[in-house]
């Protein structure tokens, strides 16, 4: 258990704003470090890996520094880690967006919407939880969450998929397994109901 | 099922919201970040900050107010006035804007809405059109511009830039196809003649947009009742309603429309 405030890593790799999830961090107490060197991340009592844009560029950025490498580690090494939005499609092994290869922690691919329907998928959606992960305490069922991706995960393996929305079909919006908890939506544009995520993973980080 | 936001417009000037906005409680209602909290509290889906000055000395003020917002405010956030570069844009959604919106930038840049949504994304590309109704015929040949999006015989809105002020000679609804076609996210759109009416959402117009393309349409101009708000989404097929006046009066408050909205079985995120 950790006594102090955690020290929580953002990687940083040039995949949109960070400003919002490190003040959401530091909301509830956790002391945050945003940063792209690997030690740093390694050093992080857990990893927050946000990220918004295209699929290829950041996983090249990732690569660039190695942190593809560093990622898969802290995974394997249960740290607690909070993906949000591309960082969770990122987590899977392909995406139908790009090229490249993504992570591979999750078996399964990332896909697009089925033609017809509005992309973005952009706004305020309904999660209805599938797993009762300690991160999502005291966030009632089928609550709006910011949504805004035109891409979904698809892990293969559907004991991982915490919850789910529906939008012209249903879609796996989080995943939760081992110490990883990761939402295809953004908790630090949910109001106070994403807010309590934040708590939640803090909460989760120092072991209560 | 994706839920009808609702967004209130707040116009900031010299880092101050200005315009009109009267309520009673707040301690500083030209407080940006006061109000923020205030919209978010009273039920907002989201916010839309426009920088009337617009002067390059202001984007430094209008910084710090993006700064101070995402700093405090838990909601997504769109911005918009003045923007022109891939620089500027850099820095609004640095500093920690959601969205930046483009408006009189894209008629002497056209390829701005495709750079930008190649180097940050669509998602946070967000293209504001103002549009009048065609009563004659205007002589703007527009620049830069493609014929096919001129205006001929089949228009029936024209694109207006500068705040409303400038005729493009562009016909609305194939700009608002085209821009999404180069990659904006969402089309924050603006009907001139229902403006400050509160008359109600131009419905012909909102329905003509939002037949032709695929990305979310944000209806703006003419809020005045709460009805008002309904049509927009059930006949104008709006995947957002912008209001400014109403809110800011406190004609009626944002989670009075939404109560009234989801009574009407329209779908919204519940914060009443």
């Amino acid at each position: 258990m950790i006594k102090e405030k955690p020290l929580i890593g953002i990687v940083d790799y040039q995949a949109g704003n960070l400003r919002s999830v490190q003040k959401a961090l530091e909301k509830f107490g956790a002391r945050v470090l945003i940063s792209s060197e690997k030690q740093d991340l390694l050093n992080s009592d857990a990893i927050v890996f946000p990220g918004q844009g295209a699929c290829d560029s950041s996983m090249q950025n990732l690569k660039k520094k190695s942190l593809d490498e560093v990622l898969i580690r802290l995974i394997k090494d249960q740290v607690p880690f909070l993906g949000i939005c591309l960082g969770l499609q990122l987590l899977l092994e392909n995406s139908e967006e790009g090229i490249e290869d993504c992570l591979g922690v999750i078996h399964g691919n990332v896909k697009k919407f089925t033609p017809g329907l509005k992309v973005p998928h952009m706004g305020w959606n309904q999660v209805e939880w599938r797993i009762d992960h300690p991160v999502f305490k005291n966030i009632p069922t089928n609550q709006n969450f910011y949504f805004v991706h035109s891409y979904y995960a698809d892990p293969v393996d559907n004991s991982i998929v915490a919850g789910v929305t529906q939008y012209g079909q249903e879609f796996c919006s989080a995943v939760t397994f081992d110490n990883v908890i990761a939402t295809q939506f953004h908790p630090e544009k949910s109001g106070s109901l994403g807010l309590q995520i934040y708590d939640n993973f803090i909460q989760f980080v120092m072991g209560d | 099922m994706l839920t009808k936001r609702i967004i209130p417009c707040l116009d900031v000037d010299q880092g101050r919201v200005v315009k009109g906005v009267s309520f009673v409680n707040l301690r500083d209602a030209g407080d940006p970040v006061e109000m923020a909290r205030f919209y978010d509290l009273e039920g907002a889906d989201e916010l839309v900050f426009l920088d009337i000055t617009a002067s390059s000395d202001n984007r430094n003020i209008m910084k710090h107010v993006v700064k101070s917002v995402s700093e405090q405010v838990f909601i997504p956030f769109t911005v918009g006035g003045g923007i022109r570069k891939i620089q500027d844009i850099r820095e609004m959604l640095e500093s920690g804007a959601d969205k930046v919106s483009l408006n009189s930038a894209v008629f002497s840049n056209p390829d701005i809405i495709y750079e930008s949504s190649q180097f940050f994304g669509s998602q946070c590309i967000v293209s504001a059109i103002d549009a009048k109704k065609i009563t004659r015929y205007s002589n703007v040949v527009p620049q830069n511009i493609s014929k096919e999006y001129v205006i001929d015989s089949s228009t029936e809105w024209e694109v207006f830039s500068h705040g409303g002020r400038t005729p493009t000679g562009i016909d609305a609804v194939k700009w608002a196809k085209f821009m999404a076609e180069m990659g904006a996210g969402e089309i924050l759109l603006t009907s001139m003649d229902k403006d400050g009416q509160e008359s109600g959402y131009d419905i012909q117009l909102l329905r003509s947009v939002t037949n032709e393309i695929s990305v979310p349409v944000i209806a703006s101009g003419g809020a005045g009742s709460m009805e008002h708000f309904k049509k927009a989404v059930e006949l104008g097929q709006a995947d957002a309603v912008l209001a400014a006046s109403t809110f800011h009066f406190g004609t009626f408050s944002i989670n009075q429309v939404k109560k009234y909205l989801h009574d009407s079985d329209v779908p919204i995120r519940k914060t009443f």
